[in-house]
């Protein structure tokens, strides 16, 4: 597996071991993608593609911008350079109305749940259909009942989202992603602070979801274990840029020093222990202070 | 050091005009806010549900300490004014000072007071938490636009609610000054009201006070939205967001109670 592409290349960043993409079957393209808050860099040259119907995870260590990179293809954040497009749409360029007509064929899935607190399960469902539909009452009912019973919550309609589990907030959050069968959907660390029996469970949804609705899903990740049992790809990120991709097969058997950093869990390598500083001896022994 | 002392000097002048410029950066910023609520706001009134709903957390669930402290703010208006007035022996008048005074200042003031506190603080936690928790940013991305769906209705459902809460302070604040005056004092009941009704004038007096009320309201509400909305989603930034509306609209309800008697009851009577 090769490293990264420091810098970032014009044509996207591909293993190569895989066959080469057809255009036509990017979901998602990002090309030399550059995004700063104030004057902190926080992708340097991201490139890549993610295929029509296929599981993507998006992962690397906790501030290395991969929550950004699922901000800049929903459009919530406008690259500094760099393009995204999604169904052969550019997103940055989108006016308003055009990028919310865009946003109805997505759906996302935050860290935690983002259930709105006010509503029940059932109401929290029916939303995106109550908003961007006019189906008759019944048929919204009926909608929402298939859709919590996909996620093996039709007991729940009536709860509150206080009374959910993280992991029954996830799945409901889940239902309500793909309320509008949507094209894409982008999972924001689906399993963060879940048990390893909802964690199971979350990620084998995903993975059904994606096969039975035939959707792009886009998981941002550092769970390693997990995603590595139902996604198609994978992506590294780290300090803004990508370091390594490829499939799971490859992520296994890679001795990519960052791949299996990560995989293996070392506090110590590419990704080092210690932040920035000066020498250590230097600051025992110095007189400030 | 004079040096020294001119450099702290001169840091205090920047500071002071870095805070200036702030203060007018965030007042411009807030208008602005102000405009996008109003041209999100025809979507909001189309789901009326949506208002009436924060009618209700925002007006009627401040019944209670608003009753309770306009019958206590009327009682006290008698007790003290009766003490004047009876030494001119005007306490038949008594009627019309607790009338006058709340109609004009106190209802409106200390309504929007407690209102700012109650329900301000309540809007402005209630919007933070969602911005907080991600859900304005789970709206967005299901393309809906929380300044309609979330924003607007809080905004319209303080402005509708606020003139209604300074009407009901006052007319309980009223209550309260006949329970002192006639009940406890023993003030004619017929002075008492005949002396308030041809005193308080309907134009001058009730009108502008729920101008005032108004006024109030529009500012109360867009304070607590505003500062929801651009809070930090944080625990500390929803904190520091409630603190700020509490003490903004008070400030500004008194700023502005100021410019509006100045325009209004500058040489009545």
């Amino acid at each position: 597996m090769p490293a990264g592409v420091p810098g970032g290349p014009r044509a996207p960043y591909r293993s190569p071991l895989l066959p080469p993409l057809d255009p036509a079957a990017a979901a998602v393209e990002l090309a030399d993608v550059s995004f700063a808050y104030d004057a902190r860099m926080i992708l340097k040259g991201i490139t890549m593609v993610i295929p029509r119907g296929k599981v993507v995870a998006i992962m690397g260590s906790s501030g290395s911008g991969k929550t950004t990179i699922l901000r800049l293809i929903g459009g919530q954040l406008k690259p500094l350079s760099g393009s995204i497009r999604v169904a052969g749409q550019s997103v940055p360029d989108l006016d308003r109305d055009a990028l919310y007509e865009l946003r109805r064929k997505f759906g996302m899935l935050f860290q935690f749940g983002a259930l709105f607190t006010d509503m029940d399960v059932f109401e929290n469902i029916a939303f995106p259909l109550r908003e961007h539909t006019s189906l008759p009452e019944e048929l919204v009912r009926d909608l929402v009942l298939m859709k919590l019973n996909a996620v093996g919550l039709r007991g729940a309609a009536g709860l509150m989202p206080s009374e959910l589990s993280g992991g029954m907030a996830r799945r409901v959050a889940l239902a309500r992603a793909i309320a509008l069968d949507p094209m894409l959907v982008m999972y924001d660390e689906p399993f963060a602070g879940l048990d390893p029996i909802s964690l199971g469970v979350v990620g084998q949804l995903i993975r059904r979801l994606n096969q039975a609705l035939g959707i792009t899903s886009v998981i941002v990740t550092h769970d390693v274990y997990e995603s590595l049992k139902i996604v198609d790809y994978l992506y590294f990120v780290s300090e803004g840029r990508i370091v390594a991709a490829g499939t799971p097969a490859e992520v296994r058997a890679s001795s990519d020093p960052f791949v299996r950093q990560f995989i293996d869990g070392e506090e110590d390598g590419p990704v080092p222990f210690h932040y920035p500083a000066s020498s250590y001896r230097e600051a025992l022994f110095s007189d400030a202070g | 050091m004079p040096a020294d002392a001119l450099g702290m000097v001169g840091n205090r002048i920047r500071a002071i005009g870095a805070s200036a410029i702030g203060a007018i950066a965030r007042l411009g910023h807030a208008s602005r806010f102000l405009i996008a609520i109003l041209v999100h706001s025809p979507g909001a009134f189309r789901r009326l549900h949506l208002t009436i709903r924060e009618i209700y957390f925002a007006g009627v669930l401040s019944l209670v300490i608003i009753l309770v402290s306009g019958l206590f703010v009327g009682m006290v208006l008698a007790l003290q004014g009766y003490d004047v007035l009876v030494r001119y022996g005007s306490a038949e008048s008594l009627g019309v000072l607790v009338a006058l005074s709340l109609v004009r200042e106190m209802g409106p003031v200390v309504a929007g007071l407690l209102f700012a506190s109650r329900a301000g603080s309540a809007i402005t936690a209630e919007i933070g938490l969602m911005k907080a928790t991600e859900q304005l940013s789970a709206m967005e991305m299901m393309a809906v636009d929380p300044l309609a769906r979330v924003v607007a209705p809080r905004f319209w459902g303080g402005v509708i609610s606020m003139p209604l809460v300074a009407a009901l302070f006052s007319t309980m604040g009223v209550y309260g000054g006949y329970l002192v005056g006639v009940r406890l004092i023993g003030i004619d009941a017929g002075s008492f009201w005949g002396q308030m009704q041809s005193a308080v004038d309907f134009r001058q007096d009730i009108v502008n006070g729920i101008i005032k009320s108004v006024v109030f309201g529009v500012a109360v509400s867009l304070i607590a939205v505003f500062e929801g909305y651009y809070s930090k989603p944080t625990a500390e930034g929803v904190s520091s967001a409630t603190t700020r509306t509490v003490v903004v609209s008070s400030l500004a309800i008194l700023a502005l109670d100021f410019v509006l008697t100045v325009f209004m009851f500058r040489g009545v009577r």
